[in-house]
């Protein structure tokens, strides 16, 4: 059996890939929104097609940061009162965002549904990029202090490495985005779809590559772990999956590719967690890194969190595919659509 | 400035603003649920219609509480990153506990209910609806949880610099939790309740009486009686609570300075200041508080000077919010009463004067739930933890005043234009009102 803190490093690394591959699809549909919806006919093809799922693709990332407060309560704290700045940038645009789709389609003017249409593409767009610059400065390092309070500054998180990073998350996002429109829309915006699905995929392989090989020359750290033969079972089928999608989509089976990159998005997350373990937040150069032992709960809190995951995530999948089953198929107005 | 007074501003505009919202949301649910009941049992038409319109607005309303929401969930690491630390292990399972059984079945089953209708069976139309209320009211439950342990404490020990959970069913039904929880559930059902025979009551007002809006005051009415006299039922149970685990605040709700028996209840005073009772005009009624909090006229009730002055909340705060947060239970019971006595007599719909009052009392349960927070979290003070932990001493270390101000400005914009959106939204969708009997049939056949 492994230690609960194990457990709940890979239980928060779960909750944070089925965030990434849930609502990766809708902020990627958000900031693509735009470029490939034309009038507001197609555009509300667009929309209706994360509708009625974003807001319930959305709670993974509340309940990624709830299970992080209850699991890791020092990595909640020092993260997110050390990135403040930041943070208070993807609130607003998640306050925005979460409000959108709700607002625009209650009038009908063009100017208003064009200003909305903006505020979703703007708001989908920064926080894909801050979630990935704050994921390359945590695989990078924080500068930590002794007592692992963050000691770094706003414009040190701005670092190269970080920002390729950044660039990859919003290349991933516009990928999985344009595999869901590839699947859900039809005619010129699942055209259009496609092409955006072919050069956002070019940009997230090269974006890959170019963060993989800094990593390997820069920060020797993250690739101790792959001493160990097991571990490439996760890079491996990242590359199949990833190359597989690139040869399905555009084609006649829109469910598999979409399959194909949600596998690839959640191996990527797996490469970059298995780096990383046994630390959450390594610490640059003298602090203190926050690891799974130094930095979780005790085993109680461990426990009982546990005991809600096993009961609760069992019915919020079986309802949730209730619910995408009941939308199955290309996206069909009617009277109730928005 | 003070780096902890501009996060106590942060948290009481963020945590108010957001408040606005889940009230309606918790206790329109409720009612769309009654609505979508009778239309599932009976197939009557009408409840249809009118559980619709009051979906687009609970709708609307539920957007802004969600996008509102989503920063409470982050602000204790961001704002109060040392009490983090010192009560993550007991404060972050209800937070989890919240999204993994509230948030997930209340937004999934929402827009299967907003977007599926025309996919699902009257059956799963009337279960989504059940589990929107369902996961709207369970959210509350696990955020009074975190709250309530914050107002007393249980279920814990002191070890390795932090509170440790120590039994997690003491935890969660720790002293203050279920009579926070039902009392803040009664409210929320007000808060629907009086928005629903309010705005029903707009309608007859302008002439638009319609099948949907005599339905909606009915039950709006109906329901108002209902959750005011739970509001001091459930109350009652809350202040008993308080006397017993939060005696300082108890006193400063009462401005009670002196310990004594035999206190009394104020009806009117001048507000007390932090020195002491201003003299004055007052009318009290003899042993009430005694009575109130302890079921007997002469018992013994501590009063503010028994407590260390660096123990004391801030006194007039408290006594006004509290005070006046039952004057306003009061009204909106009365109300509610000529409410139903007009609908018992069958004249609910031409008492013109009374759908005047009605409409205009639609922000009261608002007003009252708002002075109520403030009397639980004002009163809770100097502690953020009740006993455990000072507000002063829980403050992110590394986060400067400039930075909480800028957030401050930040959300402060956001915030206003998102009420004010949300405002005009709710009075677009009101004057638009309801489908009216056959006109969406005659329609449907127009474009067939």
């Amino acid at each position: 059996m492994l230690p609960l803190e194990t457990v709940w490093f890979l239980l928060v690394g779960v909750l944070l890939a089925g965030y990434a591959v849930l609502d990766g699809f809708d902020l990627g549909v958000g900031m693509l929104h735009r470029f490939v919806a034309k009038s507001d006919g197609e555009r509300r093809q667009v929309i209706n097609s994360v509708g009625p799922v974003w807001d319930g693709n959305e709670v993974w990332l509340l309940t990624g940061g709830g299970a992080l407060f209850a699991a890791f309560p020092k990595v909640y704290a020092t993260v997110f009162s050390g990135l403040y700045l930041a943070m208070m940038l993807l609130l607003a645009a998640l306050i925005l965002r979460a409000v959108c789709l709700e607002f625009r389609s209650k009038v009908a003017s063009p100017r208003w549904r064009g200003t909305w249409d903006t505020v979703f593409a703007v708001s989908s767009f920064l926080p894909s990029l801050l979630f990935g610059v704050a994921v390359g400065n945590i695989l990078r390092g924080l500068p930590l202090d002794a007592e692992q309070e963050f000691a770094g500054t706003f414009l040190g998180l701005l670092n190269p490495f970080a920002l390729v990073v950044g660039l990859l998350s919003v290349a991933m996002f516009l990928t999985q985005g344009a595999a869901w429109l590839d699947l859900k829309t039809e005619g010129p915006v699942r055209e259009r779809a496609g092409a955006w699905a072919k050069s956002a995929w070019l940009a997230f392989a090269v974006l890959w590559l170019v963060a993989t090989l800094y990593s390997r020359i820069a920060i020797p750290r993250l690739w101790q772990a792959y001493a160990q033969p097991l571990t490439w079972v996760a890079p491996v089928l990242f590359v199949i999956a990833a190359a597989e999608f690139r040869v399905l989509v555009g084609g006649k089976r829109p469910g598999l590719a979409f399959a194909h990159f949600s596998v690839a998005i959640a191996m990527l997350l797996a490469i970059m967690g298995q780096g990383l373990y046994p630390d959450l937040v390594p610490a640059l150069g003298a602090g203190e890194s926050l690891t799974v032992m130094n930095a979780s709960s005790t085993p109680l809190t461990l426990q009982v969190m546990l005991t809600f995951a096993l009961i609760g995530m069992p019915f919020v999948i079986g309802y949730t595919i209730f619910i995408y089953r009941r939308f199955k198929g290309r996206v069909k107005l009617d009277e109730h659509s928005y | 400035m003070d780096v902890v007074w501009l996060a106590r501003l942060q948290f009481s505009l963020t945590i108010m603003f957001h408040f606005l919202f889940p009230p309606i949301t918790i206790g329109l649910a409720f009612l769309i649920l009654l609505l979508e009941t009778a239309r599932w049992r009976t197939a009557r038409e009408v409840y249809r219609r009118a559980s619709d319109f009051w979906l687009g607005l609970f709708t609307v309303t539920f957007v802004v509480g969600v996008a509102t929401g989503i920063v409470m969930e982050f602000e204790f690491g961001t704002n109060w990153a040392t009490y983090s630390r010192f009560v993550g292990d007991i404060f972050g399972a209800p937070l989890a506990a919240e999204a993994i059984f509230a948030f997930f079945l209340e937004s999934g089953f929402l827009g299967l209910l907003i977007f599926g209708r025309k996919r699902i069976s009257s059956f799963v139309r009337w279960f989504a609806s059940l589990m929107v209320a369902l996961g709207t009211t369970l959210s509350a439950f696990w955020i009074i949880v975190a709250n309530s342990w914050m107002q007393t404490p249980a279920g814990f020990r002191l070890a390795n610099g932090r509170a440790e959970m120590t039994d997690f069913l003491a935890v969660v039904f720790n002293p203050s939790t279920l009579p926070r929880f039902t009392h803040t559930v009664a409210a929320a059902w007000t808060m629907g309740a009086f928005l629903m025979a309010g705005i029903a009551a707009w309608y007859y007002i302008k002439g638009r009486g319609s099948d949907v809006a005599r339905v909606s005051l009915k039950l709006g009415t109906v329901m108002s009686v209902v959750a005011c006299v739970l509001n001091f039922t459930t109350g009652d149970h809350h202040a008993k609570q308080v006397a017993r685990t939060q005696e300082a605040k108890f006193a400063a709700m009462e401005g009670l300075f002196t310990t004594q028996r035999g206190a009394p209840f104020t009806i009117f005073a001048l507000p007390p200041t932090q020195s002491g009772r201003r003299p004055g005009p007052e009318l009290a009624v003899p042993g009430l508080t005694s009575f109130l909090a302890f079921g007997d006229f002469q018992a013994l009730v501590r009063g503010l000077e028994d407590f260390p002055r660096r123990d004391w909340p801030p006194v007039a705060i408290t006594f006004l919010s509290f005070h006046h947060m039952v004057i306003l239970g009061g009204l909106m019971l009365l109300v509610a009463l000529l409410g139903l006595v007009l609908l018992w007599r069958g004249r609910l719909e031409r008492a013109r004067w009374w759908q005047h009052l009605a409409f205009w009392s639609i922000p009261l349960p608002m007003i009252a739930i708002q002075l109520g927070w403030v009397t639980a979290e004002v009163g809770r003070q100097p502690w953020i933890v009740y006993g455990l932990m000072r507000t002063r001493d829980a403050v992110s270390k590394v986060v400067g005043a400039p930075q909480i101000l800028f957030s401050i400005v930040l959300f402060g914009a956001i915030y206003a234009v998102l009420g004010v959106l949300w405002l005009y939204l709710l009075r677009r969708e009101i004057i638009h009102g309801p489908a009216l009997a056959g006109t969406e049939a005659e329609v449907r056949h127009a474009a067939a």
